[in-house]
């Protein structure tokens, strides 16, 4: 049985929830739920016997710049219930210093690389997270890519004939490099 | 002084742990994959997989491009099942868009599938056995039988792995009699391909040896994990999205799912050989009953193709585990969000809990029975 809003409530005090309603075919409408206390509904839908969602299969995240906010979407799963998903979504600002979501790595292993891929790609910090480390680029990199406005560094080595963006911003980076020349560094 | 001979260092005398990077170029990683690994002796004491060396933001191509211009990138997801691929994406915008696909395209989907399914457990205890030692003879018994389904692929849809095969509402192209001939006699000769495989390795004296009891997954462990797929089944772990969602025609097709006990690394060869076998079931199936009529919902406009704004997810049971795709759309042309729920990526979050306590070589044999490909772990 997948829980309404009223018996979470019920379930953790203080709780705010919102159902967000789903407007298309797929119909799968998700809880919105205040940060402070996602684990805690976490927990109760674990743990509670007619929930039983022990299966956390997706963690993702999705930026929606215009509205300021990122947002980390969970779907779970009842492997002994077979029912689901259930789907949880939880708001964080923008801001790289404001960008935190408590980590559901402590309720289900499943999260620990997920939520790193969300930190890698989006730099959302969640808070204990055991291993909170970059998953996909290298460890050196400082930006995270799959943000909106995200901009990619400049790079024209595959760019020999360059155009339009590319030959606007090499204009302003002061030219380029043509392979050839690239090609004579190369044997020096 | 003449030292005893060691049986097990790590208990009888004080040794240094030592540091080691396995991979990525190691032909047994099964790709740019590596572990980083602390071994005292020849035990693991600690390992954590480094992935993202095929990382080239698929996700964010996507988003870029329209719906229907990420379906041959689904491909190169799992570059050995891009059928599976392709139907875990269509199933996904169908679930968003709410299309209704026609019979015979559904009946064609379960082919692909399952045949895709065949070659991917073929070659995957293939490569197990060679992670074993046995180089070369059971993958290339394996091969040989893949081979005949690569042809098939390439009948159908023109190329061998990157197939590019399904459309929203449908497939590319139908099959014709000659084709649907091809099939049934691949899954004519499927089983006892399987029984000579059987033959060599289910017993083997080797492949016991080497593969019980090495990388128990418990059930706990496999479900808090989100582990899926064969891995997940091998531990004891129930459940099979073709029966739990009966996407497509699975909940008129007959067919078992087969469920390991102990969950170490022979479970997981094991497991395999029994879905192929129940996969040829579902095969002989649909390929007796398939219906005539279109392969593709008619009311779908594929140029300039649109979804309403909103969000959904939808997930095949792919041969690796849960395929799943998770999309928001703003009603424009192109995916806002795009998002993959990769099964090798994920089962690797208990690769450490496997392999602490084993020994190296085990680890690689540990690391082959999740069978993984880097193509869909680093995306």
């Amino acid at each position: 049985m997948i829980p309404t809003s009223e018996q979470l409530c019920a379930a953790v005090p203080g709780v705010v929830i919102e159902i967000v309603p789903s407007t298309l075919a797929a119909a799968q409408p998700a809880m919105l739920v205040d940060r402070e206390h996602l684990v805690a509904v976490a927990r109760y839908l674990k743990n509670e016997p007619s929930c039983q969602f022990e299966f956390c299969s997706c963690v993702t995240g999705v930026d929606y710049l215009a509205k300021g906010f990122i947002e980390v979407v969970y779907h779970l799963y009842s492997v002994a219930l077979k029912h689901g998903p259930v789907i949880l979504k939880v708001r964080a600002p923008r801001e790289l210093d404001q960008c935190h979501v408590p980590s559901l790595t402590p309720v289900w292993r499943g999260c620990e690389f997920q939520e790193r891929e969300v930190f890698d790609l989006y730099g959302v910090k969640f808070d204990g997270h055991p291993d909170l480390r970059r998953i996909l680029m290298w460890n050196e990199f400082t930006d995270h890519p799959m943000r909106k406005d995200y901009v990619p560094p400049a790079d024209y080595e595959w760019e020999p004939t360059p155009h339009d963006e590319v030959l606007k911003r090499a204009k302003a980076d002061g030219g380029i490099m043509p392979p050839s020349a690239l090609a004579t560094e190369v044997k020096k | 002084m003449i030292a005893e001979p060691l049986i097990n260092s790590a208990d009888t005398i004080t040794t240094k742990t030592l540091e080691i990077s396995i991979g990525p170029q190691h032909p047994s990683t099964h790709g740019v994959f590596r572990m980083d690994v602390v071994l005292d002796g020849e035990v693991v004491r600690a390992l954590k997989p480094v992935v993202g060396y095929l990382h080239r933001n698929h996700e964010q191509l996507a988003e870029k491009i329209s719906w229907l211009g990420s379906m041959p990138y689904t491909d190169r997801l799992d570059y050995f099942n891009s059928m599976s691929n392709n139907w875990a994406y269509a199933l996904a915008v169908e679930k968003l868009a709410g299309i209704k696909v026609p019979e015979r395209a559904e009946c064609i989907r379960v082919i692909m599938a399952e045949l895709s399914r065949l070659q991917n457990h073929a070659s995957a205890i293939g490569f197990l056995l060679q992670d074993c030692g046995a180089w070369g003879t059971p993958l290339l018994y394996a091969f040989k039988e893949r081979e005949k389904i690569l042809d098939f692929f390439e009948t159908v849809s023109g190329s061998r792995m990157m197939c590019n095969y399904f459309r929203f509402g449908g497939v590319r192209v139908d099959l014709n009699d000659a084709m649907l001939a091809m099939a049934r006699k691949i899954v004519a000769e499927f089983p006892k391909f399987l029984d000579e495989f059987e033959k060599l390795m289910t017993t083997n004296e080797v492949v016991l040896a080497r593969c019980q009891r090495v990388g128990i997954l418990p059930r706990e462990l496999a479900i808090a994990g989100s582990v899926s797929g064969p891995v997940a089944r091998a531990s004891g772990v129930e459940y099979d999205i073709r029966k739990v969602d009966k996407y497509g025609i699975y909940d008129r097709l007959e067919f078992g799912v087969p469920v390991g006990r102990i969950g170490d690394v022979y479970d997981r060869y094991y497991i395999r050989v029994l879905e192929m076998r129940e996969s040829v079931k579902i095969l002989q199936q649909v390929l007796r009953d398939i219906p005539a009529g279109p392969v593709q919902a008619v009311e779908v406009k594929l140029r300039g193709f649109k979804i309403p704004a909103g969000d959904g997810y939808g997930r095949v049971e792919g041969p690796k585990g849960e395929l799943g795709f998770y999309l928001v759309s703003e009603g424009g042309p192109k995916p806002y969000r795009y998002h993959i729920r990769p099964p090798s990526f994920i089962n690797l979050t208990v690769l450490e809990d496997m392999c602490v306590g084993h020994k190296v070589a085990d680890a690689i044999i540990i690391l082959g029975s999740i069978d993984i490909v880097l193509g869909e772990v680093d995306r």
